[in-house]
């Protein structure tokens, strides 16, 4: 505060709070941060990248190319081989020898070195691998390349571990490869859900045909390289793009011996019926609605944290995003006005400025898709708050959005949004909140925010959740298995259970 | 100091809180060090840097303390960086009672503070007459800031009301001197400890909350500083009293500062981005900063006998 004298001569306190105001924060520039853009001349794409297959990259036979953009200013990045069903058949028949001739005859320990090989490839390479994730998805620099890059390479290291004690993995059952691995993969963590498919796959002696996804396709043809580089046998990698008619070829194919999928929940049904009958094993990991719930015991400014970092990583596009967030009534005044200050200070914009908290939206449909939730949401009577800033003019941005008087019946509340959405709903007792969490056709993932170790037991038994965390959010570690209940997906990556989908165990 | 003194007297304070919300460990040390990670570029370092300087309190407290030493100080204080008189001048020196005439004399009319620690600093176990009677005296010399230590050991042993007495009582007999607490907060051994520290000192009347003496190790840390700042939300959400913050102890790099900095704007915003409500208690701080300041100025690093030693 500061004295200042006024005309008459009076001495008045300069911008006065007014009577009965409530204190706020102001979060504005008076100390900025420059822009601070990660460099991207190191890194050189290509004009077009062909599929891999079998070793080499080969046009496609389909003779098809589309192009990739940059969602924060829909600028070209490249054009990427659109693979069609004789692309499909090329690939498969590539994975399909590599396994009969080279890899289901090595040892592990020898399928591990390679891993190995690649992990640390990556890690050599994390820089190229960061830029070109957030160029081509959208996402913050400082995400790309503090959790995905990295995370990817864990989960080569860790399976690599695995590749020569598979015997640990299934005691007795003499566990045996499967084959070859049809894998698709979506486009929020184009390289992170390639490693998650690829490593546990090659671990227990398969082959794979990963199909990447369609708006983001680029980093797979980087790994792709990395593939060639430590001289990884020739088909046990196959990389194919294109969109859903590719992913639809490509889990048909009679070849293949088993089918992985990460992505809609509409499109892990239709898959599920296409596989139907047939002797293709399917794991599936799909859609989410996740309950972070807030105990008014919880230390509260951590919990706003949890809750931030929830819903606003990776822009929202998290399957196991914290998307309803369940919040003891007592403290709801408390909890809206400390996230509503926190909102103030993330920071939207160029995803390359390593300050950037909240990048680009991965693609026009998928903003349109926000949008038109965030309109029912409004329109369905909740109270919508976004965070106060200023958006780009080119390319697909939302401001990170909160909604306060949510109802359970609300679409809001039901549908995932897979956008930095918040639904805030409320309840009275604990059992309250285990029925409200707990009340959706999804089971991905919970948060629970207490001070006590015993509620948080207590609450982590009663919740139909693949993973619930405690007094955190969207951690992730190879060890620990991923996966869903209900529509969200059976199945686990991750840890000894996400080794079991690759292995025919001997009961 | 252009905050208005709070004058309340302990039966006019608000209650003292008898449990404060609980914090975690593990997310808060996240938090703290993501903000390390900001990127600041040319512009907003220098800003940055420039406004380090007002914030901090130059200090010495050692027993070998001389005047002469004092002069040399807060000639320091008054003009950091003698090639550029645009730098500074620091917001306070920060000295012992005994040395606080010698700090009155040599820094007429600069504008900068003289704060002097007091209340049987740094360990606070002598009797309250004794520690009452070090901060009337320091402020009967010419201290407008008192840096007062609580009773870590009342605080630990569930004494609160003692340590929230004391902290009055000293407020009281501060007069108009403005009056910082300090936690010590490498001795009261996690942040709930801290946490609740915070809201005790905050309700009994200080105009700022200290983590330490610099006399222990751990002192300042950005993690603890994140819970402090956190308890200062909270109560000026409450009350609408704004309450300073100040680390001390161990903030020795540019790089360090800013860091702190960070954690100022992204929780408490602009406003307390102001050498009245944010200040640095360091003593080696200064010179690495000008020769931050000066490497961007020049392009290149000077060396470190380019910069007066204070």
């Amino acid at each position: 505060m500061t004295l200042s004298r006024t005309d008459d001569g009076t001495t008045t306190l300069a911008a006065p709070a007014p009577a009965g105001a409530p204190p706020a924060l102001r979060f504005g520039d008076a100390w900025g941060y420059a822009p601070s853009p990660e460099a991207t001349d190191h890194v050189k794409l290509r004009p077009r990248y062909d599929l891999f297959v079998g070793g080499a990259f080969r046009a496609p036979r389909s003779g098809r190319y589309f192009d990739t953009h940059s969602p924060s200013t829909e600028k070209k990045l490249a054009e990427v081989a659109e693979a069609d069903e004789a692309d499909v058949d090329a690939a498969v028949t590539a994975a399909r020898g590599a396994f009969e001739s080279v890899w289901s005859k090595l040892p592990g320990l020898e399928r591990g070195k390679y891993l190995y090989r690649l992990a640390r490839r990556l890690q050599e390479k994390a820089r190229e691998f960061a830029i070109v994730e957030t160029l081509d998805g959208g996402k913050p620099i400082k995400e790309s390349r503090d959790v995905d890059v990295p995370l990817a390479a864990a989960h080569f290291f860790y399976y690599a571990g695995w590749a020569d004690k598979l015997a640990y993995a299934a005691p007795g059952a003499q566990p045996r490869p499967l084959g070859v691995a049809a894998q698709v993969i979506p486009w929020n963590f184009p390289l992170l859900m390639a490693a998650w498919k690829i490593a546990p796959a090659l671990a227990c002696g398969n082959t794979v045909v990963l199909k990447s996804a369609e708006t983001t396709p680029l980093s797979a043809y980087l790994l792709a390289q990395l593939c060639q580089e430590i001289d990884l046998p020739e088909g046990v990698v196959n990389i194919v793009s294109g969109a859903g008619k590719t992913g639809a070829a490509l889990v048909r194919h009679p070849g293949v011996d088993k089918v992985a999928f990460t992505g809609s929940t509409a499109v892990g049904k239709e898959i599920q019926k296409a596989l139907a009958g047939s002797r293709k094993r399917l794991t599936l990991e799909l859609g989410g609605k996740a309950a972070n719930i807030i105990f008014a015991d919880a230390p509260l400014d951590q919990a706003v944290e949890g809750v931030i970092n929830g819903i606003f990583f990776n822009q929202g596009h998290v399957c196991c995003a914290g998307s309803r967030l369940l919040v003891e009534e007592s403290i709801l005044p408390a909890l809206v006005r400390k996230l509503k200050d926190r909102m103030a200070t993330l920071r939207v914009g160029d995803p390359l400025d390593k300050n950037t908290d909240v990048g680009a939206i991965n693609s026009r449909a998928q903003l349109e898709r926000i949008r038109e939730l965030v309109a029912s949401g409004e329109s369905e009577g909740a109270e919508r708050f976004s965070a106060p800033c200023s958006l780009p003019e080119r390319g697909y941005w939302f401001a990170p959005t909160i909604f306060t008087g949510v109802s359970t019946s609300h679409r809001i509340a039901r549908e995932e949004i897979f956008g930095p959405v918040l639904s805030v709903l409320t309840f009275r007792t604990p059992d309250e909140a285990i029925e409200k969490a707990n009340n959706t056709f999804y089971g991905l993932s919970a948060g629970v925010w207490t001070d006590k170790g015993a509620k948080f037991l207590w609450a982590s038994k009663r919740l139909r959740a693949g993973v619930v965390w405690g007094n955190t959010f969207n951690k992730f570690d190879p060890a620990s298995p991923f996966g869903g209940y209900k529509e969200s997906g059976f199945g686990r990556e991750g840890g000894r259970s996400g080794l079991l989908p690759y292995l025919e165990v001997r009961p | 100091m252009t905050l208005a003194p709070w004058s309340g007297a302990p039966a006019a304070s608000p209650p003292l809180p008898l449990r404060s919300p609980s914090v975690d460990q593990v997310t808060v040390d996240e938090r703290a060090a993501a903000l390390g990670r900001r990127s600041l570029k040319r512009d907003a370092k220098i800003a940055g840097l420039r406004l380090a300087v007002r914030m901090c309190d130059l200090t010495t407290l050692e027993g070998k303390d001389t005047p002469e030493r004092v002069r040399s100080l807060c000639a320091k204080a008054r003009l950091p960086l003698e090639r550029d008189p645009s730098v500074g001048p620091v917001a306070a020196v920060c000295v012992y009672p005994n040395l606080v005439p010698t700090a009155v004399r040599c820094l007429a009319g600069s504008g900068v503070h003289i704060a002097s620690v007091a209340t049987a600093f740094p360990s606070g176990q002598s009797p309250l007459e004794v520690k009452l009677d070090d901060v009337r005296r320091a402020v009967g010399f010419g201290a407008d800031e008192i840096d007062m230590v609580i009773d870590r050991g009342a605080m630990l042993a569930g004494d609160y009301a003692k340590v929230f007495d004391e902290i009055a009582r000293t407020k009281e007999a501060c007069g108009s001197a403005h009056l910082k607490v300090i936690l010590e907060t490498g001795e009261l051994g996690s942040y709930d400890v801290v946490r609740h520290a915070s809201d005790i000192a905050m309700a009994a009347g200080a105009d700022f909350i200290k983590t330490s003496t610099g006399k222990i190790t751990p002192a300042a840390t950005p993690a603890v500083t994140l819970v402090m700042l956190e308890a200062i939300r909270d109560f000026y959400y409450a009350t609408g009293r704004p309450i300073g913050m100040k680390p001390a102890g161990g903030i020795r790099t540019a790089k360090q500062a800013l860091h702190y900095l960070v954690l100022v704007k992204e929780t408490l915003g602009d406003d307390w981005l102001t050498p009245d409500r944010f200040r640095f208690g360091a003593s080696a701080l200064v010179n690495d900063i000008l020769m931050q300041l000066e490497k961007e100025r020049t392009g290149a690093y000077q060396g470190v006998d380019y910069f007066s030693k204070d």
